[in-house]
């Protein structure tokens, strides 16, 4: 069972590629000038990204080493311990509504402390990759059209986000522990 | 919210750090902290232009439409109150195909211009109608089947299988997709109930 799904994992990425270059290939596109076009676009995505990694990464860090974050996550660890939630992804779970960047540079020090192929890590993975920012999205789409009414969009998307971050820790555990 | 918190952070940082006697950490830390900053950052550029590059064959082979055209059944279900053929239904379409794929940046203006036109739909101009407040529900959510920015990350950090995590993202997702759906309905039932009485 668990052979299989990993199976799937592995061999997703690798399929969905080699069935795009095959209708790709059928349908007469020019493979290699498309791929430039679009790899293009990349370096934007990927620059612009960074100083908002440069802001958060140094303040992170600077949080972690000066022992800022022992402190906090003293004073946090009997809620998680009573909620039987991870206490070194509390920190990711709360920030990955608020902002994108910010929960991508607490991934990268999460991979940096226990690596990206332990629980945590997988963990953390999981829930960057299974959910969206929330308040930026409901920032930027009602923002672009004026609406100041937003009914219980917020709530939704807030409560949704906990359930993929409770959904994260159940299926990684489920999935990776024996 | 961002300010604050990031404010906070080095703010707290500082006063730890000199009640402590380590006020030396401070340099290092914002050294280190900011040349990760860099250097992540630059690793991500592998992975996001080589996906982009792949979702560009992907445009031009119309394999993305092929996609829309799988989930516009499903995609007619969730906005019961968009007329089939009104040209919001293209965008909301076309919106999730981008999520889907992890194209989280072009489903950004796919969407906006979805909310554009539902809001044509709307009587109020600055209240969010019940198909935009799903729109959203759907995007907070996001559904995506690759989460490349992720896999990028993972690589940078030598992992030895980057995408082990491609299903129970999938899962996770899909389930807090679900729940952002009955949310969404629930929310909604809920309100005409009040209303109503």
């Amino acid at each position: 069972m668990m052979q299989v799904l990993t199976t799937i994992s592995t061999l997703m990425l690798p399929l969905t590629i080699a069935f795009i270059l095959i209708v790709g290939l059928v349908r007469g596109v020019s493979l290699y000038d498309a791929f430039i076009t679009g790899a293009k676009k990349g370096f934007g995505t990927s620059i612009t990204l960074m100083p908002q990694m440069i802001a958060m990464l140094a303040a992170i860090t600077l949080f972690r080493v000066s022992g800022a974050l022992t402190i906090g996550i003293t004073w946090l660890k009997p809620i998680a311990d009573r909620l039987h939630f991870p206490l070194e992804l509390l920190p990711l779970a709360i920030l990955r509504p608020i902002s994108g960047s910010a929960s991508l540079a607490l991934l990268t020090d999460l991979f940096k402390q226990h690596g990206p192929d332990s629980l945590l890590g997988r963990m953390g993975s999981v829930m960057q990759g299974s959910t969206d920012t929330t308040l930026y999205v409901l920032a930027i789409y009602f923002g672009s059209i004026g609406i100041t009414k937003g009914r219980y969009a917020l709530r939704v998307g807030l409560l949704s986000d906990a359930v993929s971050v409770i959904a994260s820790i159940i299926v990684v555990n489920w999935l990776f522990t024996k | 919210m961002l300010n604050g918190i990031w404010t906070f952070l080095i703010l707290v940082s500082i006063i730890v750090s000199i009640a402590t006697h380590h006020a030396d950490r401070i340099t290092q830390g914002i050294f280190q902290g900011a040349k990760d900053g860099v250097l992540f950052s630059f690793g991500l550029i592998s992975i996001i232009a080589f996906w982009l590059g792949i979702m560009e064959i992907a445009q031009q082979a119309g394999v993305i439409a092929m996609l829309s055209k799988i989930l516009s059944p499903l995609v007619r279900w969730l906005y019961p109150s968009v007329p089939r053929d009104h040209p919001a239904m293209g965008f909301l379409i076309a919106n999730m195909s981008a999520n889907l794929l992890g194209l989280g940046n072009a489903a950004t203006p796919l969407g906006i211009s979805a909310m554009r036109h539902l809001q044509m739909l709307a009587s109020e101009k600055d209240k969010a109608t019940d198909a935009m407040c799903t729109l959203l529900a759907l995007n907070t959510a996001s559904l995506t089947l690759i989460p490349t920015t992720v896999i990028g990350l993972r690589i940078t950090f030598q992992s030895r299988a980057p995408s082990d995590i491609v299903l129970p993202s999938a899962l996770a997702t899909l389930i807090a997709t679900v729940a952002a759906v009955f949310f969404d309905r629930y929310f909604r039932a809920h309100e005409r109930h009040k209303v109503r009485r």
